[in-house]
């Protein structure tokens, strides 16, 4: 699927990255702790967070996380969302909570890729 | 090793939103140099855990990365508390982080067994009270 299609599924609002919408998704990761994160490193893949800090989006640089969700409404402030353009991260907005959200989305096709 | 290129990092302990420019300095660098992907995903993980673990765990200190055709070795020296042991310090899940770090995303006790896993080789030289050195190497 493509991050346009994670968008529809999840209903989210785009925070940036209006423009790369049609990049490829292969795998997807929920989690608050980024070391579990930096666990996981498959391509093309998309990261559900409900942590809200700078180091999301560092966490995301270093895996080549090709777009970034933060769940349950959570908004990140302007700097963080300016970092994420600055990377060229896809940044979305879903007020879902995570089980939901990932839910949708393993029921959309997307899997968490083999341990 | 005339080809050998070396940068250096200072990093302060005292902002943790800023901890992880220097990995994300490295990473850029590498993928300028056209170093491959995967290298350049392994060095960025490993570096980017041990320097947070540089500002959380310890008082800061200074990382020096050498990129050879050959390889990239890390080297991060930090003044802080050491290791005690450091055979529990490497256990998937253990760690000493407190509560506030935890809620920042950090404190799962997978940073060193992921430095372990990214990386081609790793040794830890911890003196207590002193400071601990670690060094890593991702062959290209
Ligand atoms: N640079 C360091 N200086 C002192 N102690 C450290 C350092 N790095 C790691 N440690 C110790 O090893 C433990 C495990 O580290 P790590 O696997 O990165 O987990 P975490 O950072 O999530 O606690 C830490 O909780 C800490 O007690
Ligand atoms: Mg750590």
């Amino acid at each position: 699927m493509t991050v346009r299609d994670v968008k529809d599924t999840l209903k989210a609002r785009v925070l940036t990255g209006e423009d790369l919408l049609d990049q490829e998704v292969r795998s997807a990761c929920g989690s608050d702790m980024m070391s579990d994160v930096l666990a996981f490193s498959k391509d093309h893949s998309v990261l559900l967070t409900g942590l809200c800090n700078p180091q999301v989006i560092r966490t995301a640089e270093m895996l080549d996380i090709v777009c970034l969700i933060f769940v349950r409404g959570k908004k990140p402030d302007d700097s963080i969302i300016e970092m994420a353009a600055d990377r060229g991260i896809v940044v979305l907005a879903t007020g879902h909570r995570m089980f939901s959200a990932c839910g949708m989305l393993y029921g959309a096709g997307l899997r968490g890729g083999a341990v | 090793m005339d080809d050998a290129i070396c940068l250096t990092y200072d990093i302060s302990p005292d902002d943790f939103t800023r901890a992880g420019e220097a990995s994300s300095d490295v990473k850029k660098k590498l993928k300028q140099m056209g170093v491959g992907p995967e290298a350049v995903r392994k060095v960025a993980i490993a570096m980017y855990e041990g320097e947070i673990n540089m500002v959380i765990h310890a008082k800061g200190g200074e990382i020096r990365v050498e990129i050879t055709p050959e390889r990239i070795v890390m080297v991060l020296d930090d003044v802080g508390p050491g290791i005690p042991n450091v055979e529990k310090a490497m256990q998937a899940g253990y760690s000493t982080a407190p509560d506030e770090v935890r809620s920042l995303g950090f404190g799962a006790g997978m940073g060193l067994p992921n430095m372990k896993q990214y990386t081609d080789s790793m040794e830890i030289d911890t003196r207590i009270g002193v400071g601990t050195k670690i060094t890593m190497v991702v062959n290209i």
